[in-house]
């Protein structure tokens, strides 16, 4: 019982204070995790980032969720995660209710005219990041560009993801022979 | 009731679907926000500067005002523990087979495909919030189409952000304020 409100405790300290998305939490969940509480060793902790970029959701979440498993299995996994997603909770609803209470405000509206713009470019910034790393090939490209295309014209994400998937894993078939 | 059901589920799908950071939440809550009356498009640019802002991962914070929007605080912690539950199963049935897991050739097969795939999904998003936001209501032909202030911004910005590269985008949405009010962009 009481690892259990330790590893609350733990994950609710990383998520109240990681800004800026999975890896930004690394350097901090290294003195956590692996340091103070010695939930887990610094190559598990590697390990457990690796294979969260391939699972769905949230890197930073799947994370917790492994290491609260490794602690106290499937209880473990569930107390983890929600001790990394209760601060975010808390701090988004009260701005959300603040932003939504004001929203009609002349100077919040210029406020938040800005924010989009600044917001656009920053997502510019991250698909090209992620172009660069991501798209090696004429077949990266291809398939770039028709998801792009086939969402411009209101497809499903879903089915996306499912064709993306399946293509890989012929491209990858092919290409190894 | 049957609204909280079933934007748990979409969000359940979202969880299950969104691979490849917080911010390939976004084609899925565009598509959201067409299909359910929760919030508008514009409302996720304000999303996403919040997520970005504040403490936690970026899809969290999404879900969360996300959810908010829609079923007030009730709605932020349903939106987001259906982001989170698919992950949680599949890490736990993933622990379970933690070495076969990373040999995986149907997955690395897999991947080849959807990484390239998840960054024309948030292109195709973002041209639709660029829409939203730089292209006039009403105009009459291609001299008026365009709201000038808003698009010299988004070009100042876009080509700041490219050159400075470890700018903290905290400060590129605070730049972002101070802009909208001198420029008075409402």
């Amino acid at each position: 019982m009481k690892t259990l409100i330790n590893l609350y405790l733990s994950f609710l300290k990383l998520g109240t204070v990681s800004f800026g998305g999975g890896y930004a939490m690394l350097p901090l969940l290294q003195r956590e995790i692996v340091d103070k509480k010695g939930y887990a060793t610094e190559e598990e902790i590697m390990d457990y980032y690796a294979i969260g970029q391939m699972t769905p959701g949230v890197i930073a979440v799947n994370v917790a969720t492994f290491i609260g498993y490794k602690q106290k299995g499937v209880l473990g996994a569930i107390i983890a995660t929600l001790g990394m997603i209760t601060s975010p909770l808390i701090v988004i609803t009260l701005i959300a209710a603040l932003i939504s209470n004001f929203a009609d405000i002349y100077y919040v509206k210029c406020a938040l005219s800005g924010i989009r713009i600044a917001v656009l470019a920053l997502i510019v910034k991250t698909i090209i990041t992620m172009a660069k790393k991501n798209i090696k090939n004429a077949f990266g490209i291809i398939i770039a560009v028709l998801s792009f295309v086939v969402m411009l014209f209101d497809f499903s994400a879903v089915i996306v993801v499912i064709a993306s998937a399946l293509s890989g894993i012929l491209y990858r078939e092919v290409s190894l022979k | 009731m049957m609204g909280l059901l079933t934007m748990f589920f979409e969000f359940f799908k979202t969880g299950l679907f969104a691979v490849g950071g917080g911010l390939a939440t976004i084609p899925f809550l565009s598509e959201m926000a067409d299909k359910y009356p929760w919030f508008t498009k514009e409302m996720l640019t304000d999303m996403i500067a919040v997520a970005e802002s504040t403490p936690g991962p970026i899809g969290v914070n999404m879900a969360t005002y996300a959810g908010y929007s829609a079923y007030g605080v009730l709605g932020g912690v349903i939106s987001t523990l259906g982001l989170v539950t698919p992950s949680v199963i599949i890490i736990i049935l993933v622990s379970k087979f933690l070495s076969k897991f990373n040999e995986n050739k149907f997955l690395n097969g897999a991947f080849l495909g959807i990484r390239p795939a998840v960054i024309g999904l948030i292109l195709a998003a973002a041209t639709e919030l660029f829409k939203l936001c730089m292209i006039n209501e009403k105009f009459d032909g291609l001299y008026n189409m365009f709201d000038l202030k808003s698009l010299a911004l988004f070009l100042i910005f876009t080509f700041s952000v490219l050159k400075f590269k470890k700018l903290n985008p905290i400060i590129v949405i605070i730049i972002g304020v101070f802009s909208g009010l001198i420029l008075k962009l409402a």
